[in-house]
């Protein structure tokens, strides 16, 4: 928010929301790289760093929640700042759901190395996915700092990448247990892999939404691209 | 509904509904000192509209151009159309009393006269109507539950209005000013000098009036033309900002001018 508040207390109260937000989102972006690298280098202990650090995040959501309605309750704000407190509620939320889904991979991870045939599974066909995972979240934490409408839009359009890469590697992992049933057990972990790694990116997406929704004023969920770009625009 | 552009030199248009006072190019002078520039506005029927704004902004004046109270004093002038039900106020020839039996006016500090509660009621009636004893009864009795008041005098109607709270007496005057069975009732920051018990019972009673008259309320209070206005003005310095649903206003206002003021980024 670039002007000021007559009240200079209301504006350090949605600075701190915003940072709290950041803060949130800068722990589950390590998150998810640590959980994508234990999975890359077959680490118990990068696995159990993920699963640890679930607790953390779940204290700054309940903590960005109730500085939320501090500020509501004290400030009955409106218009942008109304829509501001309401995104950053909802960003959060899909926040923790990132969160989870990192914690997630990293059990996988775990079940796949306890399995101990992990070597002959196609793990490093995931690598794009999850960068890809890795990015969007990054750029929507970007965006939403500096409420950036084309880099949100952008988010929009590159999520469909990552959908594509889950249905390709979905097809090879079924060719993986057609061709020999003892992977069917890794294979299943490596799915629920794939489709954290593919939710991480429909959260992303989210956060872009809600990006536009603060600035915009518009609720963009369920919306068409071209739609979205052309109220954008 | 699309109600304002977001260019400075359009004029603020109006809701779609059907218009109970139109404002057409109003001008208004204290003395030499233009007030209110150009206002054209629609007021919907049987809604409540809201007038917001910093002190000083116009919104109190341009309610007292409705019902000519302005030509109380010498020095100030009201140019343009005012109409009620297409009948220009302004223009009108009409005994200037029977304008105000059509739109009846509270103001910000409660003002019973003094005398007892059901004479305060029935003092404008009398200017207006003649009833029978019984139909007068009746009209006092009516007024006061619509202004949700029976139940706390209705023991003791022969007391003077000056005996009851603040909240009390505020609600008499509205009484008072529906006695007389107007077409449109004005709001002069009616709730500023009450408590919150108080301003809740008289918001309650803005949304129950408004299925029966037009209702039109200034206030500072932003929150309270949230709360109990269908659509919002927003003046500043004599000019109509912007003019919309209270919703939209309030949620995603049009103007940036707009914005500022009910974030409370104004300085």
């Amino acid at each position: 928010m670039s002007e000021k508040h007559l009240s200079s207390q209301f504006d350090s109260d949605l600075n701190a929301v915003s940072s709290q937000l950041m803060e949130m989102g800068g722990l589950i972006e390590t998150q998810i790289q640590h959980a994508i690298q234990a999975l890359a280098q077959f680490s118990i202990p990068l696995a159990d760093d993920v699963i640890h650090v679930e607790d953390r995040v779940d204290a700054l959501e309940v903590d960005i929640d109730r500085a939320l309605t501090t500020v509501i309750a004290r400030r009955q704000p409106t218009a942008r700042d109304l829509r501001l407190l309401l995104a950053v509620s909802k960003i959060t939320t899909n926040l923790e759901r990132v969160g989870d889904e990192a914690q997630k991979i990293a059990r996988r991870v775990k079940s796949i190395i306890a399995n101990g045939e992990s070597h002959k599974m196609p793990i490093g066909d995931l690598r794009v996915a999850s960068d890809l995972a890795i990015d969007l979240i990054h750029r929507a934490l970007d965006a939403f700092a500096r409420l950036d409408i084309p880099a949100a839009v952008d988010i929009l359009k590159e999520d469909n990448l990552i959908d594509r890469e889950f249905k390709g590697f979905t097809r090879k992992l079924i060719t993986y247990m057609m061709e020999d049933p003892r992977t069917i057990s890794d294979s299943l972990d490596l799915l629920f892999v794939a489709k954290a790694i593919e939710r991480i990116g429909d959260h992303a997406k989210n956060i872009a939404e809600f990006i536009i929704y603060i600035v915009k004023g518009t609720d963009v969920r369920h919306s068409s691209l071209t739609h979205i770009e052309t109220i954008t625009q | 509904m699309t109600i304002m552009t977001d260019t400075t030199t359009d004029t603020p248009a109006a809701p779609s509904r059907n218009a109970k006072l139109v404002v057409r190019d109003l001008n208004f002078y204290y003395g030499k000192f233009l007030a209110l520039k150009n206002i054209s506005l629609d007021v919907p029927a049987n809604r409540v509209t809201a007038f917001i704004g910093p002190s000083g902004c116009g919104k109190s004046t341009l309610l007292r151009t409705f019902n000519r109270m302005f030509e109380l004093y010498p020095d100030q002038r009201a140019e343009g159309r005012i109409l009620l039900d297409g009948e220009d106020l302004l223009a009108s020839k009409d005994d200037v009393a029977l304008i105000r039996a059509r739109i009846g006016m509270v103001f910000q500090k409660p003002t019973p006269f003094p005398m007892s509660i059901f004479d305060n009621i029935t003092f404008g009636v009398k200017l207006f109507e003649r009833l029978s004893a019984i139909d007068m009864e009746e009209r006092v009795e009516w007024a006061l539950k619509k202004a949700a008041l029976w139940d706390e005098v209705k023991d003791k109607l022969s007391q003077n209005g000056a005996s009851l709270s603040g909240g009390q007496q505020q609600r008499l005057c509205i009484a008072r000013g529906i006695a007389i069975k107007p077409e449109i009732l004005l709001l002069d920051e009616p709730c500023s000098a009450l408590d919150p018990i108080s301003t809740a019972r008289i918001e309650e009673l803005i949304a129950e009036l408004k299925a029966d008259y037009t209702v039109i309320i200034v206030t500072h209070n932003m929150q309270q033309a949230a709360r109990c206005s269908d659509y919002t003005a927003y003046m500043y310095l004599g000019d109509l900002v912007e003019f919309g649903e209270t919703e939209q206003m309030f949620f995603k206002p049009r103007r940036r001018e707009t914005e500022d003021y009910i974030t409370g980024r104004f300085g």
